[in-house]
């Protein structure tokens, strides 16, 4: 364990020293400021709007927020995958990892060390775009969404799925075929969410079975499918206005994803105690 | 045998690295690993490591099966191109890698600040590795292989890219590595440093061992010259009794490979019983740049 935390905080140094925590902090800042200013206007345009009912308004208002999230999701899952993507593959080709492989230490513990490292930095991405969101939607709203606490769990699930998956192609493939990979990856759970959505509006039950297959393979969106479904609101779901309750995906998904996040992880050890290094 | 090694062999595919080697290397010894680009020189320390698998073939290294993670706390490493995180500085460098080694507080920074000086880089211990040349590199990289005070060093190509005051500091380590008991697995092209440090070399060739050798041995092979006056058939024929290969190339000079210098009182000796003028005596023992291209041979030149 003393290892894994030796790995990991290198790997935190180096993201601080390569300003990756800096570039982060700044495009979290810029991200907030888009959104807290079109909460403000939205909110005064509204507020001045007298034929605007106080139900519409938060509606409305909660609405954006939900397409923050949404904002904020993508934004932390491509951080996630961006992130480590060349953590293992960059190093094995500059043979930095041989002198790492070549101590008393167990291969396992370097990725874990790394994994754990970079999903430190990639929580706190998204605890801080999230966190700014609902400070935002709070000072200028007054509201408190009730699905936020059981909807972030879920999130970070789906930002250590995409991440997990990014450390273990870096332990297989090469830099640029892994990023090629894993944003793939999530570009297929992308669509097939797209697809088991507009299956669940039209009525049309093969393309929800196909995005629910998708997401099978490719849990990640599902994550954040069934994290929106719980923050959006009764009276706004009941008007459908945003259409995340076409479909929304079975808890038992909750399961899927993690146990797919631990099979991923096992694999990228298994990986990378076989690589000729 | 602190390195033990029975037919390891290794395939990237259809491409075979590393064929059959079966290598042995004794406690306290500096040991070199020659062999021509592609003979599977850096391949073969990798085994060692435990960093590529084997595809056939055991090993035992400080006497327990490769990869054994008791032993590699005993080894030290320097690879070949010795890169790291390069905005680390060499001191944040060598904590890291002592952390790994299990050190830690003030016998590490101790331990660090002795390498630190011992390598040279006592000025440039808090600059990032970023702005290191290419030898304060390789010495950075001297450091840390040598932080566990180890059994057993591999140095794979130490002195590539140092100047030769660089080349003296690691010949100046490796010495004291010796006198300290440690063994020294040293790959190098640079025959020179070679012979200049090691005890026994041993040449690869694709993937195989081909020769051993003693260094500096007394019984090692000289080649003789003589300078002569005027020297009959029968006494050129007589002197092969001494040693091999005698040839006449001019009439003036006669050469021929001896066991060792012990032999040249007994030839002089005999060359004036049999009336021959003696004018000079030549001994030029081989050096270890005739011994690899003798084993080598033509075939693996380049071009």
């Amino acid at each position: 364990m003393r290892d894994v935390i030796t790995v990991a905080h290198l790997t935190l140094l180096e993201a601080r020293r390569r300003r990756i925590v800096l570039a982060g902090a700044v495009c979290a800042l810029a991200f907030l400021t888009v959104f807290s200013v079109a909460v403000v206007f939205a909110y005064r345009e509204m507020a001045r709007d007298g034929t605007i009912s106080f139900i519409e308004r938060q509606g409305t208002l909660t609405a954006i927020m939900l397409v923050g999230f949404m904002a904020a999701n993508f934004l932390s899952v491509i951080f996630a995958i961006l992130l480590p993507v060349d953590t293992l593959s960059g190093e094995i080709d500059s043979g930095v990892v041989q002198t790492l492989a070549s101590k008393p230490i167990d291969r396992a513990q370097i990725v874990l060390g790394k994994w754990a490292g970079h999903l430190l930095l990639a929580l706190s991405y998204l605890l801080l775009l999230a966190a700014g969101i609902l400070l935002v939607i709070r000072v200028v709203a007054g509201l408190a969404p009730a699905g936020v606490p059981r909807a972030l769990p879920l999130l970070m699930l789906e930002i250590t799925l995409s991440l997990t998956v990014a450390v273990a192609g870096g332990a297989r493939f090469s830099t640029v075929t892994n990023a090629i990979t894993a944003v793939g990856f999530y570009g297929v759970a992308f669509i097939g969410g797209f697809v088991e959505q507009i299956g669940g509006l039209a009525g049309v039950g093969s393309m929800r079975t196909i995005g629910i297959l998708v997401s099978l393979v490719s849990p990640a969106d599902s994550m954040w499918r069934l994290a929106a479904h719980y923050m959006e609101p009764e009276i706004l779901r009941s008007t459908g206005m945003l259409a995340l309750g076409a479909s929304v995906p079975s808890p038992l998904m909750v399961w899927w994803a993690i146990g797919f996040t631990a099979l991923t992880l096992l694999y990228a050890i298994r990986a990378f105690r076989r690589r000729a290094l | 045998m602190i390195i033990e090694t029975r037919g390891l062999r290794k395939q990237f595919g259809t491409t075979v690295a590393v064929s059959d080697l079966s290598l042995q290397v004794r406690e306290g010894e500096v040991f070199g690993f020659l062999g021509p680009n592609g003979a599977g020189k850096t391949t073969a320390i990798k085994m060692l490591l435990a960093l590529v698998e084997p595809t056939a073939g055991t090993g035992r290294v400080l006497g327990a099966p490769l990869g054994d993670r008791a032993a590699r706390a005993r080894i030290g490493f320097l690879p070949e191109h010795f890169r790291f995180h390069d905005t680390l500085t060499a001191t944040e460098l060598l904590r890291f890698h002592g952390r790994l080694y299990g050190l830690r507080g003030g016998s590490l920074d101790a331990r660090i600040d002795r390498l630190l000086t011992r390598v040279d880089l006592v000025d440039a211990a808090d600059r990032p590795l970023r702005g290191y040349s290419k030898g304060m590199l390789q010495r950075a990289g001297l450091a840390q292989a040598l932080l566990n005070d180890p059994r057993l060093v591999f140095l794979d190509e130490p002195t590539s890219g140092l100047d030769p005051l660089g080349r003296l500091l690691v010949r100046g380590i490796i010495d004291e590595l010796r006198a300290g008991g440690a063994t020294v697995f040293l790959n190098s092209h640079l025959l020179g440093e070679v012979e200049a440090t090691c005890d026994r070399v041993a040449f690869v060739k694709r993937g195989r061992l081909v020769e051993e050798r003693r260094l500096a041995a007394p019984t090692a092979v000289v080649d003789l010259e003589v300078r002569v006056g005027p020297v009959t058939a029968t006494t050129l024929d007589g002197l092969s009794r001494f040693g091999t290969d005698v040839v006449q190339p001019r009439p003036d000079l006669i050469a021929l490979r001896v066991e060792s210098d012990a032999a040249v009182p007994a030839i002089v000796s005999w060359l004036v019983q049999q009336g021959v003028s003696i004018h000079a005596v030549q001994p030029r023992r081989q050096s270890l740049e005739d011994v690899f291209l003798d084993v080598i041979g033509d075939d693996e030149r380049p071009g």
